[in-house]
């Protein structure tokens, strides 16, 4: 018997004996690869291709928990939905989501991201509005940058209200991308979002 | 009076101990236990580890921990099954069919040591242990691990001579 397949095997079985708190995968994107992580409730971290896998990993071994495997098989789902919307066939994730790496303002903003349909965009202001403090337009933006699932809540749809793309943590070429995979960018050189 | 002092570890993700580890448990389980139970033994180190690993208070000897976990295991293992050795005619009949015979010949005449025997020069050999690391995982005193160990080499050296 090969090592992997008694590694896998320790995987389904860490996981029918509850012991699998955060499963993990790599996947493929059009920008590179992604990881994806996964609990018991539903998705908990999506890594973008710029971003640090192995820092990610130890990020949720500190904040979820240490028991921390990878077990592809687990996250067929998820990879199923993000390859089908990177083809422009699917508009709306249905992903359970875990949101242990949020809390308190940034969550109650990143809960409003989850909610801006396919398609269109918000401004930096509103999202501040729609969490509750329309002061808090700067606290909003970090919100937006420290959004532990871009992609499936889609923090791309976030720009400056002047019009400008503001920022992304996957780099401003991948929220381009994105935008207008949408359809909310022109394909042409230089932003300018449709409203 | 003193502080309490709380002390945070940065346990590893799960994952990394497998990576770095398994292929050497996997080693330690077959000279300890045979091929055939050491897949179960690697199961139950690994869950067994899986289980206590967010409680651990110290993540300075990890591989240690999981040696020691591995080794309890296989004493579980020859325990249920009567604490038998490895029946010699058993032991011919894989010789023969193995298709390099040195290095798994060597495992399997470590596997047919009494217990005590095989785990030292197991704990010693594939997992590098000092003598008081075998002498904690066998429960005695250096001194007799260091024993056992010689008396394991001893009886290895006529069988593979």
């Amino acid at each position: 018997m090969s090592m992997r397949t008694s590694i896998d095997r320790l995987g389904e079985r860490a996981a029918a004996e509850g012991l699998l708190d955060v499963a993990y995968a790599g996947a493929d994107s059009p920008f590179g690869p992604l990881l994806l992580a996964q609990t018991p409730r539903g998705i908990v971290r999506v890594g973008l291709p710029n971003q640090d896998a192995e820092a990610l990993l130890e990020e949720l071994a500190r904040k979820v928990s240490p028991r921390v495997l990878e077990a592809p098989a687990r996250l067929d789902a998820a990879r199923r939905e993000l390859d089908l919307y990177f083809e422009g066939k699917l508009e709306h994730f249905d992903l359970p989501l875990d949101w242990s790496l949020s809390g308190g303002f940034q969550l109650e903003v990143q809960r409003q991201i989850d909610r801006i349909p396919y398609g269109q965009t918000r401004t930096y202001t509103e999202m501040a509005r729609r969490a509750g403090n329309e002061r808090a337009v700067r606290a909003a933006g970090t919100a937006c940058g420290r959004n532990p699932l871009p992609v499936v809540v889609p923090c791309h749809r976030v720009l400056r209200s002047g019009g400008g793309l503001g920022g992304y943590g996957g780099g401003l070429p991948m929220k381009q991308a994105l935008l207008q995979l949408e359809g909310v960018l022109d394909e042409r050189p230089g932003p300018s979002p449709r409203r | 009076m003193g502080r309490l002092i709380l002390r945070v570890i940065a346990l590893p993700p799960f994952q990394t101990l497998i990576d770095e580890h398994a292929a050497e448990v996997m080693a330690v389980l077959r000279g300890a236990v045979g091929r055939d139970g050491a897949e179960d033994c690697f199961q139950e180190t690994f869950l067994s580890a899986l289980r206590g690993y967010p409680q651990l208070r110290e993540a300075g000897n990890l591989r240690g921990w999981l040696i020691t976990i591995a080794h309890r295991k296989a004493i579980d293992h020859h325990r249920a099954r009567g604490r038998a050795p490895v029946p010699v005619a058993e032991v011919a009949e894989v010789a023969v069919e193995a298709p390099e015979p040195d290095e798994d010949g060597v495992w399997l005449a470590v596997g047919a040591l009494p217990p005590k025997q095989r785990t030292a020069v197991t704990l010693r050999y594939a997992s590098d242990l000092p003598h008081a690391e075998i002498a904690a995982a066998l429960g005695c005193s250096p001194e007799a691990a260091r024993r056992s160990l010689h008396e394991g080499l001893k009886r290895l050296r006529k069988e593979l001579a």
